[in-house]
């Protein structure tokens, strides 16, 4: 097993996913071997060759600085979970 | 020609153009006889997560409407369904997770938008793997979608719902999307085309985003002409989306007439390895032959990190995803824990209810291999070897003009059949995915049996040549007829 049952523990704090009691074994047993088939990517000699983060070889695009639309809150706050005048409510941050 | 409900059908969206143009029927009359055969099948293949009856036949007097004011649109009253991930105006949008299982946007994605404005009406939303991440359309949170051609088995994915409405003729034609296959390959798998476009191509504002260097938006249709038409409303330059080009935008159905004549055909050494079922290989070298004796070369050529395309993904496509999907908190749209002890309970509790395995799978690899200390070894590694790939592909094109061969390694397999090992799953991809990481346009047609089950010939051009990949598939389509085959239960 390539990852231990801490690392993942730690990867899924990190993704801020909580896994459950029965799902735990099966992310650490697949995960490893995703990281195991994803390794063989070490072998290939990649000495002075640039890191593709992009298919398209262009620089980013900017918009003219200017008000293009408004947003209607209420409609896009119709999704939440929980509103309150126009705020997202959370459980309470500080005491 | 039969014109009762029966023959509505089994017709292309280019026949139904025809006919709707004709005065032949209405869009109402269609749109009836497509929602009933929806309603008929719909549930058996399982491949919608919405249907939209009402507000499709709003829209189809609507197109009936304007048709009588002679303004009507390219497509007016032309059906189809949306992959749901594609945001919809007051429709549920739930990419198939239950995180977005009450999700209903505030506004129409540009690929909607624009169908919408050429007339075209929505029949509903097909299901597909969560997020898009998938090969069988089994990560689904509203099960899996059902091949038509044997309903025990996978219709491929993650477009699974929008290939297999297509196959059994509920529609003529669904948007997808493809990320590393996932237009091709279930095109490939239920005997229908599937295009993606060039990456910029097509416009991915209100497109849920899975891996934003990727993602591509495309259709799923059963002939080239089909999903000519399609791709000239869809593509073009969109300002809501910064990596959208702007490119001209060709006539594509033109083009589909011109011969092949002088047309350079590369054939891949590697796709011919052992991993390829035999039946698979057989299919595409006849369909090879069909392409030849059009007056095209067939000409040999390598991909010589083809090997590498998968593992590479793995690690680039995982990562975006992390990124992309922290998004889902649980604060401001979508599924939320229900008594959270506090904000980090909220995040982690609603995250790992809200997401099923697949996601949280991909999630966690992306996490992995963007942490300190295994940034540099994994995604900058990943990173070169996708230099590597596209390369591969450039120097491809200065020998050729299409590659062409298989699309999957194999038909289409059982449901369950490949769950329990996510690397054999990832492997069906092994073809598809070398045109995501290098931005390149590809399509699948059908191009015969495995037995009983379809085959699929992929062509790959380079940037923005998907004028050419369509006017080869139509040449052939012109010339065999894999791609009117129906299967037998959905005639």
């Amino acid at each position: 097993m390539s990852l231990t049952k801490d690392q993942v523990q730690h990867i899924a704090f990190l993704a801020r996913l909580k896994l459950g009691e029965g799902e735990f074994d099966d992310v650490v047993d697949k995960l490893s071997r995703i990281v195991d088939f994803v390794d063989q990517l070490q072998a290939a000699p990649t000495e002075d060759v640039l890191p593709m983060a992009h298919p398209l070889a262009l620089s980013q695009r900017l918009r003219a600085d200017a008000v293009t639309e408004s947003i209607d809150r209420d409609a896009i706050q119709a999704n939440a979970p929980a509103v309150r005048d126009g705020y997202y409510l959370v459980p309470k941050v500080l005491e | 020609m039969r014109t009762d409900d029966e023959a509505w059908h089994s017709r292309s969206l280019s026949g139904l153009a025809r006919g709707l143009a004709g005065g032949e029927f209405s869009a109402r009359n269609l749109t009836e006889s497509l929602l009933a055969r929806i309603a008929l099948h719909g549930e058996s293949l399982n491949a919608f997560i919405t249907v939209t009856a009402d507000e499709a036949l709003q829209e189809a007097d609507k197109a009936d409407r304007a048709r009588s004011k002679g303004v009507a649109g390219p497509l007016n009253g032309l059906p189809l369904v949306h992959k749901d991930l594609f945001c919809t105006a007051g429709v549920l949008t739930t990419c198939g997770s239950k995180i977005l299982g009450n999700f209903i946007s505030p506004y129409d994605a540009t690929v909607v938008a624009r169908l919408r404005k050429a007339g075209a009406i929505m029949l509903g939303k097909t299901n597909m793997d969560e997020f898009a991440m998938g090969s069988s359309n089994e990560t689904s949170f509203f099960g899996p979608v059902r091949n038509p051609w044997d309903l025990a088995l996978s219709p491929g994915g993650s477009s699974g719902g929008s290939a297999a409405a297509v196959a059994a003729r509920l529609v003529p034609a669904a948007t997808g999307t493809d990320t590393g296959g996932s237009i091709r390959q279930p095109a490939a798998m239920t005997g229908t085309v599937g295009l993606k476009p060039t990456y910029g191509r097509v416009s991915r504002y209100g497109m849920v985003a899975f891996a934003s260097s990727l993602d591509q938006a495309g259709v799923i249709t059963r002939s080239a002409e089909d999903a000519a038409r399609l791709l000239g409303v869809m593509a073009g330059f969109d300002e809501r989306d910064s990596t959208c080009v702007d490119h001209p935008v060709p006539d594509y159905v033109a083009a589909l007439a011109k011969p092949l004549d002088g047309l350079r055909v590369g054939i891949v050494r590697q796709h011919f390895d052992a991993g390829l079922d035999p039946r698979c290989a057989a299919r595409v070298r006849e369909s090879l032959d069909v392409i030849r004796d059009q007056g095209a070369t067939l000409v040999e050529v390598d991909l010589p990190n083809l090997d590498l395309s998968v593992p590479t993904y793995y690690v680039v496509a995982p990562a975006e995803c992390s990124s992309n999907l922290s998004r889902f908190d649980g604060v401001r749209f979508g599924y939320r824990a229900s008594d959270p002890e506090d904000l980090s309970d909220l995040y982690c509790r609603s995250r790992g209810e809200g997401f099923g395995a697949e996601v949280k799978r991909r999630i966690m690899t992306g996490t992995y291999v963007l942490s300190a200390g295994y940034y540099d070894a994994y995604y900058l590694k990943a990173q070169k070897v996708r230099q590597l790939i596209s390369q591969d592909f450039h120097n491809a094109f200065a020998k050729v003009d299409v590659i062409a061969g298989p699309t999957a390694p194999a038909p289409a397999f059982g449901i369950g059949e490949k769950t329990d090992d996510p690397i054999l799953m990832y492997l069906n991809d092994i073809y598809t995915i070398g045109a995501n990481l290098a931005g390149l346009p590809g399509i699948s047609i059908p191009c015969g049996f495995a037995d009983s089950l379809p085959v699929g010939l992929q062509l790959v051009g380079p940037p923005f040549a998907e004028d050419r990949i369509l006017n080869i598939a139509h040449q052939y389509q012109a010339l065999t007829a894999w791609h009117t085959a129906c299967p037998e239960h959905f005639k």
